[in-house]
């Protein structure tokens, strides 16, 4: 079944044989013809349309709105694993907190001489205007994505951490509602544990982490670009889900020392902003002058104690692969023990020693941008041409520093129903972390991304993955 | 509430209705061209497009050449037009977007789908054959959309705005259609007993959907007077501007009484009310009919600007 011998296989074992986490679904499946199964297909895809769970694709103008293909064999996760995985994620993300507040005060893990300090000084996703403030309730990453891959029975390892903006959450409630709707004796057959608490869970998580000035039930406001940002209908979604205003930058203004929203009865001030807007953009005082998605002087109100910005400004420095790369240290110094989740072995080709290991094994090796996001800019080895992997080198070698590598991992693949039949494809997953003074709470399921294409190991929807629904069986 | 979600809710309901509305001209336009020689098909194009008020842009185009599916498709889903049904669905649809978290989800899904299917009948140049198609293509989404909206949304201002930009907008389109044709009713109604362009008086009662109820009010008499009285006054056809003015003030005291006051939008409306209470159809041909419906559009329009202050659509 498997197609490469030396991935691992999530639903069947090298022999054919179902591994115990799929036993009960397999068990439905074998009762369920493939004509229906395909219709069934069909159908959840003009649900999406109709629904409009679409994303733009920038630059894709014909193409405006497009549908993340969604794959109807879920990725199930056993109960056993899940809590051996929540473990490894809350420590990695209390660790991440206590990291953000460290560089922007006292930095003792610089001073320890455990990461370097042009890291942190160099980098452009950190905020001088961050400095010396403490955000309210003490929370930098309000909202947290985890991207995991698999490379066997016990190895979970984190690709990448999300702390700026986590996008794909809309996805895992979709996906689990569509899900339900196709195939409700499924659920009755097998038990999940349930996703669609998660606004429900985000909109108190945020609650906790208003400012003093706010009153018993806090103001809380999605702050989206607008109607063409690719993810607006997540914005949406979860505004609508939470019960809370969707605002613009244009909505917003700051009105006798807070952040007010303009409503049909005039200004009303706004305790908690989940901004889905970088943070460039955020405040055109403060940082690109330009911008009109922002609040002209929120930083402003924000420094002094009047407003919560989740995630704070300046996060986005975490989501840095060089950052990412001392991750072990970084877990290390703040909790004090050893990293329960790994990291996929990285070279810092910064560093002279790495750099020269990563040109002779260019072929063998993911190549990826310090700053990269989105499957973008990055160099695939072992699925790379030789011009290609010349024409990478040039640039490796004239910016060293704006790169890490990492061995190309062997995914776990699930199988996608294609039109063979099943047929297994790579996968990761992304579970949402949310952190408020109260604690760190993480929704048991999480986004599951496929690579549709055979043997891809690019799971980015904007470089044509899909997504599948992820269950955490109940134990 | 958000001033922008307020704005959006209208503004998605007027594009609704003006949509319709259009579909509806062009329905009545293609039945009285149907039914005439060709010069005078033409002449009915023509005011087609005067009614919606788009003769420069028309003209600009294609200069005088009134020709049937030279103007429904302008109407319909030309590139140049703005104004064209398939911009308005589009911006519909865009302004249901920008407002989602107001809306139920099955009003929204239908104004996706709306949006979806009219995108697809409008894809190529609609051909005669197919046009009474693709007008009941429209009619039947708007219908959709209503019913969505009336059997989910909560009675709150996200309704009363959104039922405001319907009224305002219907309001106008009754009384355009009403002020391109009235000079058909003007001669009959000076000269009792001449013989009615029946066909005329169909033709008006139609593209308000008006002519099956306007028939079985009056047995089938028709009487310039009456018509106009239908149009104009009666409070039971949901096109009259009377019945558009009554669901204005509805909606309007809905928003008072949610906000424990009321605003410069209510003390217009309460002037437009009287107006249409006080005056009689009698009283409506001796002040002019023209100018009645000239005042009444300049009225209605106010009341819409006045809400958008009141209620900081912009600012």
């Amino acid at each position: 079944m498997s197609q490469s011998p030396s991935s691992y296989d999530e639903m069947f074992e090298a022999d054919g044989t179902v591994r115990p986490a799929y036993a009960g679904y397999r068990e439905w499946l074998h009762g369920q013809d493939s004509a229906s199964l395909r219709r069934k297909g069909i159908e959840a895809e003009s649900f999406f349309r109709r629904t409009g769970i679409t994303f733009n694709v920038y630059g894709d103008t014909a193409g405006e709105e497009r549908l993340i293909p969604f794959d109807m064999i879920p990725r199930i996760i056993t109960a056993r694993e899940w809590r051996k995985l929540t473990r490894g994620i809350e420590q990695r993300v209390r660790a991440l907190n206590a990291f953000l507040h460290d560089i922007y005060h006292r930095q003792e893990i610089v001073r320890a001489g455990r990461v370097p300090q042009r890291l942190i000084a160099e980098n452009a996703a950190y905020l001088p205007q961050m400095v010396g403030m403490v955000p309210p309730g003490g929370v930098y990453t309000h909202i947290v994505g985890i991207d995991l891959v698999r490379t066997g029975p016990d190895e979970f390892m984190v690709l990448e951490d999300n702390a700026r903006t986590p996008s794909g959450v809309s996805y895992m409630l979709e996906n689990r509602e569509t899900m339900m709707a196709m195939f409700p004796e499924l659920f009755t057959k097998v038990s999940v544990r349930p996703v669609q608490d998660y606004p429900r869970r985000l909109a108190k998580s945020l609650a906790a982490c208003a400012p003093a000035c706010a009153g018993d039930r806090p103001t809380v406001a999605v702050l989206t670009p607008g109607i063409y940002n690719s993810a607006y209908f997540e914005h949406a979604f979860l505004a609508d889900q939470m019960g809370a205003e969707l605002v613009e930058g244009s909505d917003l203004r700051v009105v006798d020392g807070r952040v007010a929203m303009r409503t049909t009865r005039g200004y009303t001030p706004v305790d908690v902003i989940y901004r889905r807007v970088d943070d460039e953009y955020l405040d055109p005082l403060t940082f690109n002058p330009n911008s009109a998605l922002g609040v002209p002087g929120i930083m402003d109100i924000y420094r002094a104690g009047g407003i919560t910005i989740a995630n704070a400004p300046g996060t986005g420095i975490a989501d840095d692969k060089a950052i990412y790369s001392f991750m072990p240290e970084i877990v290390e110094f703040y909790t004090g023990e050893k990293p329960l989740l790994q990291n996929v072995p990285t070279w810092r080709c910064s560093e002279k020693d790495s750099l020269a290991y990563v040109l002779d094994n260019l072929a063998e090796l993911v190549v990826k941008e310090v700053h990269g996001s989105g499957g973008y800019g990055m160099l695939i080895g072992p699925t790379a041409s030789k011009k290609e992997i010349a024409a990478f080198a040039q640039k490796l070698k004239a910016k060293p520093a704006n790169y890490i590598a990492q061995p190309t991992l062997s995914l776990s693949t699930v199988p996608i129903f294609a039109k063979s039949g099943l047929a297994p494809r790579h996968v990761d997953l992304r579970p949402f972390v949310l952190v408020s003074p109260q604690g760190i709470d993480i929704t048991p399921g999480g986004l599951t991304r496929v690579a549709l294409k055979k043997g891809s190991l690019v799971v980015n929807s904007s470089q044509g993955g899909g997504t599948k629904d992820s269950w955490v069986l109940e134990d | 509430m958000l001033g922008r979600t307020a704005n959006g809710t209208f503004w998605m309901a007027r594009y609704l209705e003006r949509a319709e509305n259009t579909a509806r001209l062009i329905e009545a336009g293609f039945r009285m061209a149907l039914t005439r020689d060709a010069a005078t098909a033409h002449e009915e194009w023509r005011s087609v497009i005067t009614t919606v008020g788009q003769t420069g842009l028309f003209e600009e185009l294609y200069g005088q050449d009134y020709a049937g599916d030279r103007v429904w498709n302008f109407l319909l889903r030309d590139k140049g037009n703005p104004g064209s049904v398939l911009a308005m669905i589009e911006a519909a649809r865009s302004n249901a977007r920008s407002v989602r978290t107001a809306l139920t989800r099955e009003v929204w899904e239908a104004v996706n789908e709306t949006w979806m299917v009219l995108t697809e009948a409008l894809s190529r140049p609609v051909r005669e054959a197919l046009l009474g198609q693709v007008l009941a293509t429209i009619r039947r989404q708007a219908t959709l959309v209503r019913g969505a909206f009336d059997g989910s949304m909560l009675r709150n201002e996200a309704y009363n705005f959104s039922r405001l930009g319907t009224f305002i907008e219907r309001g106008d389109n009754t009384a355009r259609i009403l002020d391109v044709k009235y000079y058909v009713l003007l001669p009959s109604v000076a000269w009792v007993g001449s013989s009615l362009d029946n066909v005329q008086w169909e033709s008006v009662l139609r593209s308000v959907a008006g002519d099956r109820a306007y028939r079985w009010l009056n047995a089938g008499a028709m009487d310039p007077r009456g018509i106009a009285d239908f149009l104009l006054l009666d409070r039971r056809f949901p096109r009259s501007l009377h019945f558009c003015i009554d669901k204005l003030r509805s909606n309007l005291a809905g928003l008072a009484h949610e906000y424990g006051h009321e605003s410069e939008a209510h003390e217009l409306m309460r002037g437009l009310g009287t107006r249409f209470h006080e005056t009689g159809i009698e009283g409506i041909f001796d002040f002019g009919l023209h100018e009645f419906i000239q005042d009444f559009i300049a009225a209605n329009q106010q009341v819409a600007q006045a809400i958008e202050r009141d209620y900081r659509f912009y600012a």
